[in-house]
Order: structure tokens, then C-alpha cells, then sequence
């Protein structure tokens, strides 16, 4: 790695950090110089859950020695510590997944006006999954039903989440046999907290089951509801070309940032920034127009669906405001820094607070509700116009930006390895089998100030595509691509592997693909899934050629991502320091003993480098446990089975997936 | 790159698809939006667009409707820099090519623009292919003889790569469609003026002059998912696979490619088509779409041919006796005329027989060719005509005497695939021509021996283990042995009479088709052959002993559930199995109840005629409306597939006359139609039958489509001529 890089990999957040410690300006980069983190509640030595602590469970052999004031010892207390945090990951992405629901529920039955449903074929795949008749039937009672079901899942106490069905048959054997498929989302939520209070479940092991049934209830619940409704209603992705990093603000158009997680207030602001009357109140302000841009996942939604372009991922929103471009900067939840408001002050830029569930002080709050979205998304950019005129000269005016093509959803992935009629995961599985993609990689998560921001990510990325390896990117891991210029096509025909480039050059994509919000991980699971089903690799999610890999996560939320992960059969790869790293009995679990049972596991490793060998490790493994071709770069697709007469009788019989070789 | 490929049929696609759509309208305004349209000898539609989207296109104003499926599927070219994604566009945009190509041709059949005719030449290219063509070709789809087919597009650098290329295609027994052009010349008019025989007798089909005319062949392709596959209209994702894993078809890509071939290719893509190009054109290496590769070039025309066949996974074996002519089924149907005739035998002209005589091993030396005649080679010398006899004696362990009328029908093949030999006839009624060119490349008596002993062990290998022949050219010897032959075909006529179903304890399946129709089994009883009338119970008995583990397998009869209807424990256990439980159990004689299935290749369908009483039987090649208000191919599409059908049932046409035929439901009494070409076929076996079941004017009272296509005159004239089948038991 670049050791030159001081706080951002990002040229462009660099120049502007080091303009803002010119100007005294501090943000998160400086705070996380001067704030180390706490080392006991760093490695997850720390109990707090009751008030005869906080105990701190170190010294030597703390393991078998420390307990804390009730007698918990070390491997309860860090695993406790764990399952807290996969609680409120999955809290997080299934509260964002319930508004979904409701919102769908209220298009559906005519409640609220503003919102249609726009993609009848994803609300159509999405009733089959879930048993629901929609031939014949008008869309908005087919979408009822579908609101309705999905509602279910959140207050189910008994049973299953309906999207369980959706995984490997072997995956929800998996499952069953441990006990971890989860029941209703609310109620693991619920009983993850209560299991961690004071003197409830102390065996680590029974406690990080409950976990894990806890993180596939945001994974197989939370997240892949949310993805699909936010499709149902918004159209699901196909590829966009837009724009990322700091230079998408415009010096002569108001420039308006949506950023957070939700993506329905975002919609309707993308809806009402092209009506004309806005545009002419825009440049009654003297403004030439009004520019859209992202930030966080909020971005990474309306950029798959409308090519917003992106100002980047999580530690750049201070940065935004210090370009002194932005007039308005809406936000709604999750991965805000209540710092921007502080830092807003210096420049002209407002904050917007649109959540009720999310105020910060300082700054104005305009209370998203969706019986009058248009409206309110009407006042939000009429605000942004007002402001325009007192945008000030000073600020850092970056003009770095860097092309995306983004837009990969499961659907799209499927379409454009066949088109239309002979859409399937045949040619992606064809290219693993055969070596010319060694194997796939889930780059994921936040990106953190504690490390050079995005630079981790930046690393692993270019490594990986240079060793053959498909990316997979969500969240705040496709801002850093993005921001870095990794996500267009040219990125494979120059620093791709050899067998790589060839199928990014047959297909015509980047080699590391934008599958959307960190909700949208979900993405992810159906296409292991649908892999698993096409056969010719692994027949259930455990033991496919692929890891996850976070390498920056800060938040909550990837801990339940990764988990959910884990549980589904995926070995994965977080960076910095592990949370339950005080103790060797919960390490040991996470990776040995969930291997074993799921064919996942969760890593904590903060040297990029060993990230990327153990990552390689882990699809070279499967490959050899499957049997597949060993790959060697550049080697590939050249022995064929040439197929007489009689072994064309036999195909029926064989009804074996042929074998790309 | 692949994006230039993308580009180009992306562009292609909305070409054709204008002007299919400026067509379309032209016709509507002209012809109106109801004006009928059907291809020659269909009962598919247009069948592409019908097998992928499930929509019968029956009129011009269907073409329109038919024209938005392909609109709908055009994209937006990538662009220079940046691009999206363009793969999944472009395999759409093929698809819209082969749409927007089915209706520009539609239009032209209906403004009598196809087949094309040359306007220079005269010639008439084959247009549009028939179903009846595709049933015919079905057993040598199936046994090996017609393993793959080629699309050539363009034409080649010279006339004389032209006829290399086509030559290879033919030894390797591929089936090639000529379409296309390239600098204004074609393959078709390279061939034509190397004088090459054209035609489906040679396999080499000229489609038409323009690349959309190769739209004919995906057409032909598509078709035997439908009729062979047994896949319903609309069922795309199952037809694209099946067409990927079972029709081994390519595209040769000869001379520079322009953006409706790139489109054209694009759509032959999504069937599983690969296309190789002799020019410097980008490559589509990774696998998926395709078997193997989509795209890829080779520059040396001498390899082409083989690293097409490979890239398609193609396994093709090929075995050539040593002869100085080229050889294969491709050559079969080559005619020679009166005037090509260096040297003609039998065919009434002189005494000739052909005849295989088992021996005992010891008894004869492997390989020899011995011929007999004053001065034989300066009077084969001279042309002209000569008395032949040639006896084949073969030997070996596994050899049985029923074995030899099997072995002795190969002769007829053997001979017909060198190029430059044409045989026909069998026994003591064959006729065989040499022509000028084969002699002056060497052919000589000899090499009529060496092609029986090669292509016997060949065909029979572990049956026969050595094979001599004695061609004999003296008159006296011809007859002599003639009437030595004559005595042992009568032998064999009479054994063959005493072989029955009830005679034997063993049947024989035939699962060739199964390489087509997966869930189709044939069980071939003595008395009852393959419904492709190409294999009867000795063949089957003889190709299980040459290969225990092929296609057709010993099927023991079991315990007799059923004598009636021919229902055994045994044919029920093996077709369980052998169908992939798609069959539970079958009646060898009735129609009525769990009929055999068929496979698509037969060549009679037999069908029921509730009001009549009877049944009715259509063959392969008739195309008149027969009296339950369908043609033959219309009737065919009913009864393929490997689904049994009661009251429908496909059947060859020697079954027409076997004491088992619908022996259940009343035996030969039943049948009430037929088309007159087919009653005088039969009618010398057909006249005995009749008189064995007791109505020896039978046949006359058949009615046929010189006396009715309809039910309403077909009951008028049962009654008139008071047809049997009227006073027997009611069929339902």
C-alpha cells in the first residue's frame, strides 16, 4: 500500500482535508487522530449492561481468569457485546425495511397518491416467491397482498421468514439442524436483547446462534425486503452511467444532497428537481438549474435507479459541505455524523433533518410524510434554491470526478449473461468453472477515517481484479470504487486478469460491479443462490468460490451484514481491529465452529495484505474442494467433450450442467 | 472487441426491423390486415417466432403484432467510452433479426418473391423448408448419418476453397445451408460454377442469395424442438436449451461480416450457435451462451471446417474404405445420369444380384476381394454394361444366419456413399452406375469389394469379424448363382414369415431418437417395425449384438397382462425406465389406450374418425386436408414428442399390413381412409391381408382424397360401398 496516504486514499478528500486544517477546520479524520479508541471496549473486554459496571475484563489470561462483577467471564461478555451489535445492524436495515413495507402498503391501497408501483414484473417474481396469485389480478391488490406479507415477517412469532425458501435447499438444512432460521424479525431483535441483559444466556456459543438467527433476519428479512419493494416501487436496476466524487457540485446550479439510507423522500426530490416551475424557481435565484448529487446510500439508491451521481461514501460528508458547494444537504437515518451540522455553520450549507426518527441539533427539520412527499420534496428544493444566492466564495472547490456505470441488479446480472431469452447464471458459473474468474468477491461496508479512508478498499479492488476476481460492491465499498474511478468498463480492459478482461469484454461491464445500498447486500444472497442452482459449482451457498469482505466497516450494520453472511456459508473478511478479539473462545467460534456447521465464517484482520491472501486462500480452497480446474492465470476454456450420438441420448439421463472446460 | 460485434447487431436488428415494419405496412395497405399467410408445408407458423413467444402468426396484420415483440426488444449501440453493458442487449437484438427476418420473408412469399430465383441463371434457391422435409431427415438426424449441420454465409476467397470447404462438410456427413454473400459473390454461385451438385440429395442447400435467407435454417432448427423435442409454443428457455444441447448446428462465416450478418449471428447465438469467421474479426471466447466459444476466426479454410465442428462440441466419426472418391451419406443421394454413366450393371440391362451368405470363419479370408471373368478388367475397361454378381460371405463369432438380409440391406448404402457410385434396387433387382468421373479417378471393380469389406466390419463390427467378396462379371456365373441366391432368399422370406410377436420371448427397443425426442421409446416387435419404418426386429437384434450399450436394448416380453391389446410386464418395466418415467405402460395394439408415443420421424400417422367408426392414415409427404380437417404436418404436430395420444399414433408404413396392425380394435377393418398414393404403395401386401381377414375388396372401399377430404362425404361413401368398419363394435 501507499504509505504516502495520509488520511484519504481519495486525492480529492485529501486536498480538502488539508484545505480544511489550513482553514481549522476539524472533521472526523482529526477526531479519530486525537480519539483512540477505547482498547478494552475496542476487543469487546467491556460489559456494560448492567450498573455494577462497567466491568473490564483484562489482564493476564483474562480468558480464564476475568469475570466480571456477576461472574461473567470474558467469552460471554464479548460474544454478549457481539450480538448486541447484530441486533441493532439488523434493527437498523429492517426499521428501513418496515417504512418500505408500509409506504408499498399505502401505493397499494390508494392511501398515499405520490407513489406508484413502477415495476409490475419484480411485484409479479416477488408474489410468486411468496405463494401470492397475481395473474389476472389488478397490480395494486397483488401489491397489497405483497405489502401485507411482508409485514407479517416483522411481527411473526412462530414460523419462518417467507424469503427463507429463497436460499440453497442444503443452505436452509443448514439452518434447521442449528436452529437459526429466524421466526420474525422483530421478535430476534427482541430476544437478542433480552438473551444479552444482565443474567439471561452466558454460553457463547448458544448466544452467537442466536446471533446468527438474528443476522439472517436482516439479511433474508430486512434487507431483502427492503431491496425488493424499494425495486417494486422505484424499478429495479439496470445499468446507469453517472458521475462520482466531489466534482459532481456545480458552481452555477443549486446543488442539492440527499444523503443517508432511505431512498422514498429521495425519490420524489429526484421527481420534482425536473419539473419546470422548480427549475424556473431555481434560476429566479439565479441559479442555471438544480443539480442532484448523493452521498452514503441514499446516493448509491438513486444513483442505480436515476444515474444521480455520487459525492461518495460515509467519511466524505464533511467533506462535501467544505467544498462550499452545497446548499442543501437533506437526511434521513443510519451513518449520519451529527458533525455536519456543527460544520454546515461555517459555510452556507443547511442541513435538513427529514426523519422523525432522526433529529440533530442545529439543524432544520422538514418531517418527511408520505401522504405528502410531493410536497415536502417540493419545499426541500425550493429551500436549496433559496439558499443558492447565499452560497459564499469560500470552500475547498474540488472539481475531481471520476465516471460510474452502475446499476447491477440480480435481475440485470441474469439479463445480460443471455438477454432476454437465455438470461441464467450458465456463463458466470461456465467462467469460475472453467478459471477465467477465479472466483467472486463481495466488497462491502463503510469506509472508515480510522485507516486511509477508502484506501483499503482501493487495494483490495485493484488486487483482486488483477488476480481474476470477480467484484461484487455495495454500500459505501462502491463509493470508494466509484470515487476512485474502478467502476467503468475500461477498469477491466486495463487492470483486470487475463480471463477476467475476457468475460468483461464479451459481457461489457467494469469488473467490479455496483449492486447498490448496503440494504442491497441482499442483492448478493439471491445471486449465491441462483448460482448454487444453476449448478456446475456448489450446490448450496457454503463452499462457492467467494468471500465478503469489509475491510473498513465501522457500523453495526456490517456486523449483522457479515454474520448473516456467515450463516449463509460465506467466509468473511472484516479489517481493523475484531470486536471480540479479548477472546479466543468467541474468535474460535466465529471462524472454527461456524465453518463447520454453515461453511461460513467472520475474520477480523487488519492487515490489508493478509486480507487479500486469506481471501484468495478461501476461493482457491473451494475450487479445489470442488473439484474445479486450478487456476492459473491465463489458462483457461481449452479442452471441449465432444459429444457423439450416444452420449446425446444420454443427456436427459446425465442432466449433469456441462462443464465449460 | 465484442463491442464492436454488439454494435454492429444492435444496428443490424434495427435495420431489419424497419424495414420488416415499412413491409408489413405496405402489405397491410395492399393486401389488407386479414390477408392469410402460411409458409410452405407448415403447421408451425413462422416458427421462430411461434416456438419463442407461443403467438400463431396467421395473417399480415399478426406480422405487425408479431413485429412489436421485436421492437421491444432493440437497444441503444454501446458507446465509444464508458459504455454499459452490452452482451444481454445484443443476443436481444439478434433475436429481433431473426423476427424482423421471418416477416420480410413471410411478405416476400405472399408478393411471390421466394424461393428466389436467380434472375441471371434460372436458378431457384429452396426457400422456406418444409416440415415433411425435417420428418424425412428424422432417422438420420438420430443415427449418426447427419450428426451436425453448417450455415455457410458469403462465399469463400476462390471457387476451388469453395468446393474444398463444402467437400469436407459433405465427408464429415454435416448437412450445410448456403446463404448470404460477400463482394457480391456466393457459395452457392462458387459451387454452381465448379458444376457441384446442389440439393438436399447432396446436402447442400442454397437457401436464397441474401443473409436473411439463413433465417430458413434457425427456422428448420427451431423446428425440431417442436416436433422432435415435444416443447410448446412459447416455452422459450426450454427450447433455446434444448436447441443448445441437441441440434449441433454452426455458422461458417466466409469473407467480410456487415451488420446484418453480425445481427443474423447474434440470433443464431441464442440458440447455442457458434459462428466461425475467416476473417480478422473480434472473438467471443467465454463459454456459457454457448457451449463453447461464440465467436472465434480462423484464417486457414483447410482447418475451418474441423475447428467449427470442435467449437460446437461435435464428436464426428468418420469411416472411409480405401477407395480414390470421397465417401459418406452426403454423396448417397447424388444421381448419375444416363450420360455421366461410365458403366452400368443389372437394372434389367444385365443379369446382377447382390447377396450375403453367412460362413464359418475358417471358411473364408478376411479382406479378400476376388472377381471372376474372361478378361473382366478390359471389358470394365470399355464402359458401357456388364452382367454382376457380388457375394459377400461373411463370418464370425457373434454372426447368426438372421443376421444376413440385415447385413445384406447395407449393400444399397455402402455403394451410394461413394461419390460417383449409385446403387439402387436390393437382391436380384439392383441396378448400379459408375460415372466418367469416379472411373477417371480410379474406380474399379475391386474397389466395389473393398467398400463391402471396410464398411461391413465397419457397420457390424463385433457381429463380423471377417468379410470376403467374389464379384462375379460372366454371364453364366451371374445367372448360376443367381438362382443359388434366389433359393436362399425364399429361405429366408419363409423364416422370416414364422417370426411373430408370439413366437419370440424377446422385443427390441430403439432409443435413437432419444438424442431428439428424450422421452420417446420405440418397441420394435417382430411384427410390428420402428415407426421411422427404417428398423425392424432383426435390425434391432443385429445393432444390440454390435453394441450391448446402444440404442436399441433386448426388452424381454415378460408375462402377458393383456393378449387383446398386446400389454406385457416386461415392455412395461423397460419403458419406465427407458422413458424416464414419462411412460407408465403400453398396448402394442390398439390406439385407443396408452398407444406407443412417437418420436416425429414416423412416416403414417394413423388417427381416429369417431363418426366413421375407423381410423384414418396420412403419410409423410401428403399434403391434402384428410377428412378429420388437418394435414399431415398439422396432425404431426399432435403426435410427437414422446406423449401418448389415444386415437393418435405414429407407425411406419410396412405396419399398415402386419397381421398385428390394431389387432385389438379390429385389425386392417378400421381403416376408412388413406391417400391414394399410399393404397397403391401397399396395395400388393395390403390385397393378402385383406383376404386373410375376410373382406378382400377392402382396399376399395377405402375411401381416399380423390373421393372425399371431408367426414361429412367420407361417411357418405362408407356407406355407399358398405365399409366393414361401420357394422363393427363402436371404437369408443
Amino acid at each position: 500500500m501507499d504509505k504516502h496516504i495520509m488520511k484519504s486514499a481519495n486525492e480529492a478528500a485529501e486536498k480538502i482535508i488539508e484545505w480544511g486544517e489550513e482553514h481549522k477546520l476539524e472533521t472526523c479524520f482529526e477526531r479519530a487522530e486525537k480519539l483512540k479508541p477505547c482498547p478494552i471496549g475496542e476487543t469487546g473486554a467491556c460489559c456494560k449492561v448492567c450498573h455494577m459496571g462497567p466491568c473490564r475484563l483484562v489482564g493476564k489470561n483474562a480468558e480464564e481468569e476475568a469475570m466480571g462483577v456477576c461472574g461473567a467471564p470474558l467469552s460471554t461478555v464479548a460474544a454478549r457485546n457481539l450480538v448486541r451489535m447484530i441486533a441493532a445492524g439488523t434493527a437498523a436495515h429492517s426499521d428501513h425495511a418496515r417504512d418500505m413495507a408500509f409506504t408499498l402498503l399505502a401505493a397499494a391501497t390508494g392511501e398515499v397518491k405520490d407513489f406508484q408501483i413502477t415495476d409490475v414484473r419484480k411485484l409479479y417474481r416477488v408474489a410468486e416467491i411468496l405463494g401470492i396469485e397475481f395473474e389476472g389480478r389488478p397490480v395494486n391488490d397483488v401489491a397489497k397482498d405483497v405489502a401485507l406479507k411482508f409485514i407479517e415477517d416483522f411481527g411473526r412469532q412462530k414460523g419462518e421468514l417467507y424469503y427463507l425458501k429463497r436460499a440453497p435447499k442444503k443452505t436452509q438444512e443448514r439452518w434447521v439442524k442449528w436452529g437459526v432460521a429466524p421466526r420474525g424479525i422483530d421478535r430476534e431483535v427482541c430476544e437478542a436483547m433480552h438473551r444479552t441483559s444482565v443474567g439471561v444466556d452466558h454460553d457463547p456459543d448458544h448466544l452467537l446462534l442466536h446471533g446468527l438467527r438474528t443476522a439472517l433476519a436482516d439479511g433474508w428479512g430486512g434487507c431483502m425486503i427492503a431491496t425488493d419493494i424499494t425495486d417494486i416501487l422505484f424499478g429495479t436496476p439496470r445499468p446507469v452511467k453517472a458521475e462520482a466524487s466531489f466534482g459532481i457540485f456545480k458552481e452555477d446550479e443549486v446543488n442539492l444532497v440527499v444523503h443517508g439510507h432511505e431512498p422514498s423522500l429521495a425519490e420524489m426530490i429526484v421527481d420534482v428537481a425536473s419539473e419546470p416551475e422548480i427549475i424556473a424557481y431555481a434560476k429566479s435565484k439565479g441559479a442555471k438549474g438544480i443539480n442532484l448529487g448523493g452521498m452514503c446510500c441514499t446516493a448509491n439508491e438513486v444513483l442505480m435507479r436515476h444515474g444521480i451521481p455520487t459525492a461518495g461514501g460515509f467519511t466524505n460528508q464533511e467533506l462535501g459541505i467544505m467544498t462550499g458547494l452545497v446548499d442543501v444537504m437533506t437526511v434521513d437515518v443510519q451513518c449520519i455524523m451529527p458533525a455536519i451540522a456543527e460544520i454546515s455553520k461555517k459555510f452556507h450549507t443547511k442541513i435538513i433533518t427529514t426523519s422523525e426518527k432522526a433529529k440533530i441539533p442545529g439543524a432544520m427539520h422538514i418531517e418527511y410524510d408520505e401522504h405528502r412527499a410531493r410536497e415536502i420534496a417540493r419545499e426541500i428544493v425550493k429551500h436549496a434554491c433559496d439558499n443558492y444566492q447565499n452560497r459564499k466564495t469560500e470552500g475547498s472547490h474540488i472539481t475531481d470526478k471520476f465516471p460510474v456505470v452502475a446499476g447491477f441488479s440480480h435481475e440485470y446480472i441474469e439479463y445480460m449473461q443471455g438477454g432476454r431469452w437465455r438470461a441464467s447464471f450458465r456463463p458466470l458459473n461456465d467462467a469460475i468453472m472453467a478459471g477465467r474468474i477465479r472466483g467472486v468477491v463481495g466488497l462491502a461496508g463503510c469506509d472508515n477515517p480510522r485507516v486511509p479512508s477508502t484506501g483499503i478498499h482501493r487495494y483490495l479492488a485493484t488486487e483482486l481484479i488483477k488476480n481474476d476476481v470477480l467484484i461484487v460492491s455495495t454500500g459505501c465499498g462502491s463509493a470508494a470504487c466509484g470515487t476512485a474511478g474502478y467502476l467503468t468498463p475500461e477498469m477491466a480492459l486495463e487492470h483486470a486478469g487475463p480471463g477476467l478482461r475476457e468475460v468483461c469484454e464479451a459481457i461489457g461491464i467494469p469488473p467490479i460491479l455496483h449492486l447498490g445500498a448496503c440494504v442491497d447486500n441482499s442483492r448478493i444472497l439471491t445471486i449465491l443462490s441462483a448460482m448454487a442452482e444453476e449448478g456446475g459449482l456448489s450446490d448450496e451457498i457454503g463452499g462457492m468460490p467467494g468471500v465478503g469482505i469489509a475491510p473498513e466497516w465501522m457500523s453495526e450494520k456490517a456486523v449483522a451484514i457479515g454474520c448473516y453472511f456467515a450463516a449463509s456459508g460465506v467466509p468473511v473478511i472484516f479489517g481493523g481491529e475484531s470486536p471480540v478479539g479479548a477472546s479466543h473462545e468467541v474468535t474460535r467460534i466465529m471462524t472454527e465452529v461456524w465453518w463447520e456447521r454453515f461453511k461460513g465464517s467472520m475474520h477480523f484482520e487488519p492487515d490489508p495484505e493478509k486480507m487479500l491472501a486469506m481471501a484468495l486462500d478461501y476461493i482457491d480452497k473451494a475450487r479445489e474442494a470442488l473439484k474445479l480446474k486450478k487456476y492459473e492465470p491465463g489458462k483457461f476454456g481449452a479442452e471441449r467433450v465432444l459429444m457423439d450420438m450416444a452420449a446425446r441420448r444420454e443427456l436427459e439421463r446425465a442432466a449433469k450442467p456441462h462443464i465449460g472446460l | 472487441m465484442s463491442k464492436l460485434i454488439a454494435s454492429a447487431a444492435i444496428r443490424g436488428a434495427h435495420k431489419l426491423v424497419a424495414q420488416a415494419e415499412e413491409m408489413v405496412e405496405k402489405a397491410i395497405a395492399e393486401k389488407g390486415k386479414d390477408f392469410a399467410f402460411e409458409f410452405p408445408d407448415t403447421a408451425y407458423y413462422l416458427p421462430m417466432i411461434y416456438a419463442m413467444t407461443g403467438f400463431p402468426v396467421k395473417t399480415v396484420g399478426d406480422m405487425k403484432v408479431a413485429l412489436g415483440f421485436a421492437k421491444e426488444l432493440l437497444h441503444d449501440e454501446p458507446e465509444e467510452n464508458i459504455w454499459k453493458p452490452y452482451l444481454g442487449e445484443a443476443l436481444d437484438s439478434g433475436m429481433a433479426t431473426l423476427f424482423a427476418e421471418e416477416i420480410i420473408l413471410a411478405i416476400k412469399y405472399i408478393y411471390g418473391l421466394e424461393p428466389y430465383k436467380d434472375p441471371e441463371t434460372g436458378y431457384v434457391y429452396n426457400g422456406f423448408i418444409t416440415d415433411t422435409i425435417q420428418r424425412n431427415l428424422g432417422i438420420q438426424l438420430v443415427d449418426g448419418t447427419m450428426p451436425g449441420f453448417a450455415a455457410i454465409i458469403g462465399a469463400a476467397p476462390t471457387d476451388d476453397i469453395a468446393v474444398n470447404i463444402c467437400r469436407e462438410l459433405q465427408e464429415k456427413n454435416i448437412l450445410t445451408f448456403l446463404s448470404g454473400q460477400s463482394n457480391g459473390d456466393s457459395v452457392t454461385k462458387q459451387l454452381q460454377r465448379k458444376g457441384i451438385e446442389l440439393g438436399w440429395d447432396t446436402r447442400i442447400v442454397p437457401l436464397g442469395p441474401d443473409t436473411e435467407h439463413t433465417l430458413y435454417a434457425l427456422d428448420w432448427a427451431i423446428r425440431a424442438s417442436l416436433i422432435f423435442g415435444g416443447k410448446k409454443p412459447g416455452d422459450f428457455k426450454d427450447h433455446l436449451k434444448y436447441q443448445k444441447d441437441r441440434v449441433f448446428a454452426f455458422a461458417l462465416a466466409l469473407g467480410p461480416l456487415d451488420d446484418i450478418k453480425w445481427s443474423t449471428g447474434a440470433g443464431a447465438i441464442n440458440m447455442g450457435f457458434p459462428a466461425i469467421c475467416d476473417t480478422d474479426v473480434p472473438v467471443i471466447h467465454p463459454t456459457g451462451v454457448c457451449t463453447y466459444e461464440e465467436v472465434d476466426k480462423e484464417f486457414d479454410h483447410s482447418k475451418i471446417v474441423q475447428k467449427a465442428i470442435e467449437v460446437r462440441g461435435l464428436k464426428i466419426i468418420v469411416e472411409k474404405p480405401p477407395i480414390p472418391v470421397a465417401y459418406g451419406p452426403a454423396f448417397e443421394g447424388e444421381r448419375i445420369r444416363k450420360e455421366d454413366t461410365f458403366i452400368e450393371f443389372g437394372g434389367q440391362r444385365t443379369p446382377a444380384f447382390e447377396w450375403v451368405r453367412m460362413r464359418e470363419l475358417e471358411e473364408i479370408e478376411d479382406n479378400k476381394v476376388i472377381i471372376v471373368g474372361d478378361n473382366w478388367q478390359e471389358r470394365y475397361e470399355k464402359g458401357g454394361q456388364m452382367p454382376l454378381g457380388i457375394l459377400i460371405e461373411v463370418a464370425g463369432r457373434k454372426m447368426q444366419k438372421d443376421f444376413e438380409s440385415v447385413i445384406e440391406r447395407k449393400i444399397h448404402h455402402n455403394i451410394n456413399e461413394a461419390q460417383g457410385l449409385w446403387h439402387m434396387g436390393q437382391r436380384d433387382i439392383n441396378w448400379i452406375r459408375i460415372s466418367n468421373a469416379a472411373q477417371k479417378d480410379g474406380i474399379t471393380l475391386e474397389h466395389l469389394g473393398h467398400i463391402q469389406t471396410a464398411m461391413m466390419k465397419h457397420r457390424f463390427r463385433s457381429i463380423v469379424d471377417k468379410v470376403q467378396v467374389t464379384i462375379y462379371t460372366d454371364e453364366q456365373d451371374v445367372i448360376r448363382l443367381r438362382d443359388e441366391a434366389r433359393a436362399a432368399y425364399k429361405e429366408r422370406d419363409h423364416r422370416l414369415g414364422t417370426l411373430t410377436d408370439d413366437a419370440v420371448d424377446t422385443f427390441y427397443s430403439c432409443l435413437l431418437c432419444q438424442s431428439f425426442a428424450p422421452s420417446h421409446v420405440c418397441v420394435i416387435t417382430p411384427e410390428r417395425l420402428g415407426l421411422c419404418g427404417a428398423y425392424n426386429w432383426l435390425d434391432g437384434k443385429a445393432a444390440y449384438e454390435i453394441d450391448p450399450t446402444g440404442g436399441n436394448q433386448p426388452v424381454p416380453k415378460g408375462e402377458l397382462l393383456d393378449a387383446k391389446y398386446g400389454r406385457y410386464t416386461g415392455v412395461d418395466d423397460y419403458l419406465k425406465k427407458a422413458s424416464g418415467g414419462a411412460v407408465e405402460t403400453l398396448n402394442l395394439y390398439t390406439i385407443m389406450e396408452n398407444p406407443m408415443t412417437s418420436c416425429g420421424c414416423f412416416e403414417c400417422i394413423v388417427a381416429i374418425i369417431p363418426e366413421a367408426n375407423g381410423v384414418m392414415i396420412v403419410n409423410r409427404g401428403a399434403t391434402m386436408m384428410t377428412p378429420i380437417g388437418m394435414k399431415f404436418s398439422t396432425l404431426a404436430g399432435t403426435v410427437g414428442g414422446g406423449a401418448q395420444t389415444p386415437g393418435f399414433m405414429g407407425i411406419g408404413v410396412n405396419f399398415i399390413t402386419s397381421k398385428k396392425f390394431l389387432s385389438g380394435d379390429g385389425g386392417i377393418k378400421r381403416i376408412v381412409w388413406m391417400p391414394k398414393a399410399l393404397k397403391e404403395r401397399i396395395a400388393e401386401d395390403f390385397k393378402k391381408r385383406a383376404e386373410e381377414a375376410g373382406v378382400p375388396d377392402l382396399l376399395d372401399k377405402i375411401a381416399d382424397e380423390t373421393i372425399c377430404e371431408d367426414s361429412e362425404k367420407l361417411l357418405e361413401h362408407l356407406s355407399s360401398v358398405g365399409h366393414p368398419a361401420l357394422e363393427m363394435e363402436p371404437m369408443i
